[in-house]
């Protein structure tokens, strides 16, 4: 287990914290639609808390939280009426940066017999994202590096992350599947945010609020803010502080890449295969998993074609499809490539883990799949070969 | 201040084609075809090695290597096999066709790497077309090499690609070619064995020559194995790659080889780079 | 021009045997040769030598009703061409046909069979050789199975 940090020697990001307090809450959500963005944060909707557009901070999940586990989850009521106190849900951001289906071009074939690729165009309004997790934000900078910081950049990701406002919410209430902590990505938000409130729930309901950018100090400026006291920042290290303690899971991240890389033929991947299923619900719900394919289509009343642009998963068969046959035909194959892409080859392809510990897979895994059991498994029995199946 | 969506849209985003005409279509074998597009906006030059994503409209897009010289104009060449619905329709298309292109991708064959010694090419099947651009390059710059040697395998004589150029690369005396097919009936005069065979009769001095090989992917392992039974290092052998494709870009996730994406580290890599990653089955 | 004795000594087929075991077997080949087309040995023939080709190439075929002739493999030169005469029935599977013309050594196989029976050290050296011979067209032959360059690839 980490060490955890005296409280007394952490410290806030931002030099300068201020207090808002529910109405603040209200306020921001009021000022974020004034200028005209697309405000989406979490609400609850069958049984679960997603993350959909919101006209107000009503529509936060108020005194709810999440049960989590391998296989599991649920909403339970809190004894106390937090709007941010449960950790992640099915949904993650990429859904709305990076959604699930998108139009990316139409071709007309003009009179003149010339043929027009006409891209679609961005969507109306900016997104404002209130209640980004520290460990989301991560899978969110993850991303840019997958879709921002190549030889190409994606134009319709790169239309909706430029004006996007993050708001991001550290985490109080972590998961009995999170492991943010081991990953380094939380419970804190230490970057990459426009604003980062920490809820201090109790007699005096009230949020620190600091800024990252200026833009974030911008609608701060709209918001009624009061400095905060030396109390107040105390009490919000101390929330982040406690959930490190309180995190579900726990991996050790040390040199995933190297051990990964020496164990790509362990009989742990038979093994867990025996159970999986290849649903790829673990890459629906995972927020850095960005694999996508393309749907060319046409369009039969006018002489034209589509390209559209769609979620995909390394656990389908056509997804390695080449020259009649696939790549990786055994789900044995395409668990290994799934977990050794996440943790291992992830970091030779861009640089970073793809990994942040937000716990999802394992929760919504139908047969609960833990990948902080496989990697210490691994771990565990570094070295092993599978004969059998390689 | 009243939030802006975007910044400034980019000119063609890449997953945008440019689009391009076909000028002309040619059989080469019995499913094998190869076209001659012309842009009709942007030109598209890649270089030996390359690749683009050629789209047929309405239908989808497949990833096929330059088989010419890089042209400035932006005319291309793509030899292309028909084995599924794209491919099917892109050799189908007659002139004055539209289809889409976006490229170049990938990485090149190392022909400056090569400059000063012996060029060994080892081509198998439809793995001549991306070879076909860098024996140009040797021809047109024949000084850069020591000497030139080209291998070539095919699975009947029927299937053999360039038969022309072949006979008049065969006729030069600057460069040295031997073809084999792995079948043949009995009005094939040629050799028949499977194209490894060649390799350790080939001239070309194995402790200096730079190869570059492309075929099936065991076709290329076979060959790799016996050009270091002649003393080749590993660091010397160059082989092409391929996997699903989706994009181009890096971005879709699908050409994943282990820690590589092959549109973007590859498609040309050098042997002991892949050699281990090649082992592992189902990767 | 090479002796026999010289290319015996050379061919790495023969390396690694002693002076004796060399002499032994040069003394049992001459020099032949054949004209572009020329018919070496015939499928189904006594198979009673075998041959190191020095000059020109050998086809190695069949013939299959409605197809003809097919050739199987080319042999080149510094090759041997011929093994059935050291395992039963000592008789021929293929037709040989020179290429081009060609000069080659001719092994009287029947003769080194019956030194093989009595000088079992030697029969191992000429087994365990000729055995890698096989093997190395086995290879081949395997490699052409496969139908790499077929519709589907390598699937």
């Amino acid at each position: 287990m980490k060490a955890i940090p005296d409280v007394h020697e952490a410290h806030l990001t931002h030099p300068a914290p201020t207090v808002i307090d529910l109405d603040g809450l209200h306020a921001l959500v009021g000022v974020l639609r004034d200028r005209g963005y697309c405000v989406v944060g979490p609400t609850r909707r069958d049984d679960a808390i997603v993350y959909e557009e919101i006209a107000s901070a009503d529509e936060l999940p108020v005194g709810w939280t999440e049960v989590q586990e391998a296989a599991t989850y649920r909403l339970e009521r809190r004894d106390d009426e937090a709007r941010f106190g449960y950790p992640v849900g099915p949904h993650s951001w990429k859904r709305w940066l990076l959604p699930a289906r998108v139009r990316l071009w139409q071709a007309r074939r003009a009179d003149n017999g010339r043929t027009r690729f006409v891209e679609e165009p961005p969507p109306e309004r900016p997104f404002a994202f209130l209640g980004v997790r520290p460990c989301d934000l991560h899978a969110i900078a993850v991303q840019d590096r997958v879709f921002l910081e190549g030889a190409f950049v994606e134009r319709d990701y790169a239309a909706r992350r430029e004006g996007a406002f993050l708001v991001a919410v550290n985490c109080g209430t972590p998961g009995g599947t999170c492991f943010c902590a081991s990953m380094g990505t939380g419970p804190r938000a230490e970057s990459g945010y426009d604003l980062a409130l920490t809820e201090l729930v109790g007699e005096h309901h009230r949020f620190v609020v600091e800024a990252g950018t200026e833009r974030g100090e911008e609608v701060l400026g709209d918001l009624m803010a009061q400095p905060a006291t030396t109390e107040d920042v105390d009490e919000a290290l101390r929330v982040t502080h406690e959930a490190v303690a309180l995190m579900g899971r726990h991996v050790e991240s040390f040199d995933l890449r190297d051990l990964l890389a020496r164990n790509v033929e362990h009989p742990r991947f038979s093994a867990t295969a025996e159970r999986c299923l290849s649903c790829g619900n673990c890459t629906l719900v995972c927020p850095t998993c960005f694999c996508t394919s393309v749907d060319d289509v046409n369009v039969l009343h006018d002489g034209g074609a589509e390209r559209w642009r769609r979620w995909d998963s390394c656990y389908s068969q056509e997804y390695s499809y080449i020259h009649g046959g696939s790549v990786r035909p055994s789900s044995r194959a395409r668990y290994r490539q799934w977990l050794t892409h996440k943790f291992g080859t992830w970091v030779d392809q861009f640089g970073t883990s793809g990994c942040v510990g937000c716990g999802r897979c394992i929760t919504w895994c139908p047969v609960g799949i833990d990948v902080a059991e496989e990697l210490a498994s691994i771990r565990a029995t570094d070295g092993e070969v599978d004969h059998a199946n390689n | 201040m009243a939030a802006t969506a975007t910044a400034e849209a980019p000119v063609r985003g890449p997953m945008t084609p440019v689009p391009y005409r076909v000028v002309s279509r040619a059989p080469e074998t019995g499913d094998t075809w190869t076209l001659l597009l012309e842009p009709l906006a942007d030109p598209v030059v890649p270089a030996p090695g390359q690749f683009n994503m050629l789209y047929a409209f309405g239908v989808g897009e497949v990833p096929v290597s330059t088989s010419a010289a890089p042209d400035p104009s932006g005319i291309l060449v793509h030899t292309i096999r028909d084995v599924g619905a794209v491919s099917h329709a892109l050799i189908s298309s007659k002139p004055e066709t539209v289809i889409g292109v976006r490229g170049p991708y990938g990485t090149v064959w190392p022909l400056e790497e090569a400059r000063g010694r012996d060029l060994v090419i080892v081509a198998g099947g439809i793995g001549l077309a991306p070879l076909r651009p860098a024996v140009y390059h040797a021809l047109a710059n024949r000084d850069e090499f020591t000497s030139v040697c080209v291998m070539v395998g095919a699975r009947t004589p029927q299937e053999l690609l360039f038969i022309r150029e072949l006979e008049d690369w065969r006729g030069r005396f600057d460069v040295d070619l031997d073809v084999t097919v792995d079948n043949a009936r009995g009005d094939w005069h040629g050799r028949v064995g499977v194209v490894t065979q060649l390799v350790p009769r080939a001239p070309f001095d194995p402790a200096t020559a730079v190869a570059f090989v492309c075929g099936p992917e065991l076709m290329m392992t076979f060959s790799a194995r016996a050009l270091l039974a002649r003393g080749m290092p590993k660091e010397s052998i160059y082989i092409s790659m391929e996997r699903n494709m989706r994009c181009g870009l890096g971005h879709c996730g699908h050409c994943q080889l282990g820690p590589t994406l092959i549109c973007r580290d590859g498609p040309v890599y050098r042997f002991d780079e892949m050699e281990q990653l090649m082992e592992v089955r189902e990767l | 021009m090479r002796t026999i004795d010289e290319l015996v000594a050379e061919s790495p087929v023969f390396e690694g045997l002693t002076s004796e075991q060399l002499e032994l077997i040069a003394g049992c080949a001459q020099n032949v040769g054949f004209e572009a087309g020329e018919r070496m040995f015939r499928e189904g023939d006594p198979a009673d030598t075998f041959f190191l080709v020095r000059k020109g190439r050998v086809g190695l075929s069949t013939h299959a009703p409605a197809r003809g002739s097919v050739v199987i493999e080319t042999l080149d030169p510094g090759e041997i061409v011929g093994w059935s005469w050291i395992f039963p029935p000592y008789v021929w599977h293929f037709d040989a046909r020179a290429v081009d013309d060609v000069r080659a050594v001719a092994f009287d196989g029947a003769c080194l069979r019956g030194k093989c029976e009595s000088d079992n050290a030697l029969g191992y050296e000429l087994m365990r050789r000729f055995a890698g011979v096989m093997i190395d067209r086995l290879l081949h032959t395997r490699l052409r199975l496969l139908d790499l360059y077929g519709r589907d690839g390598d699937s």
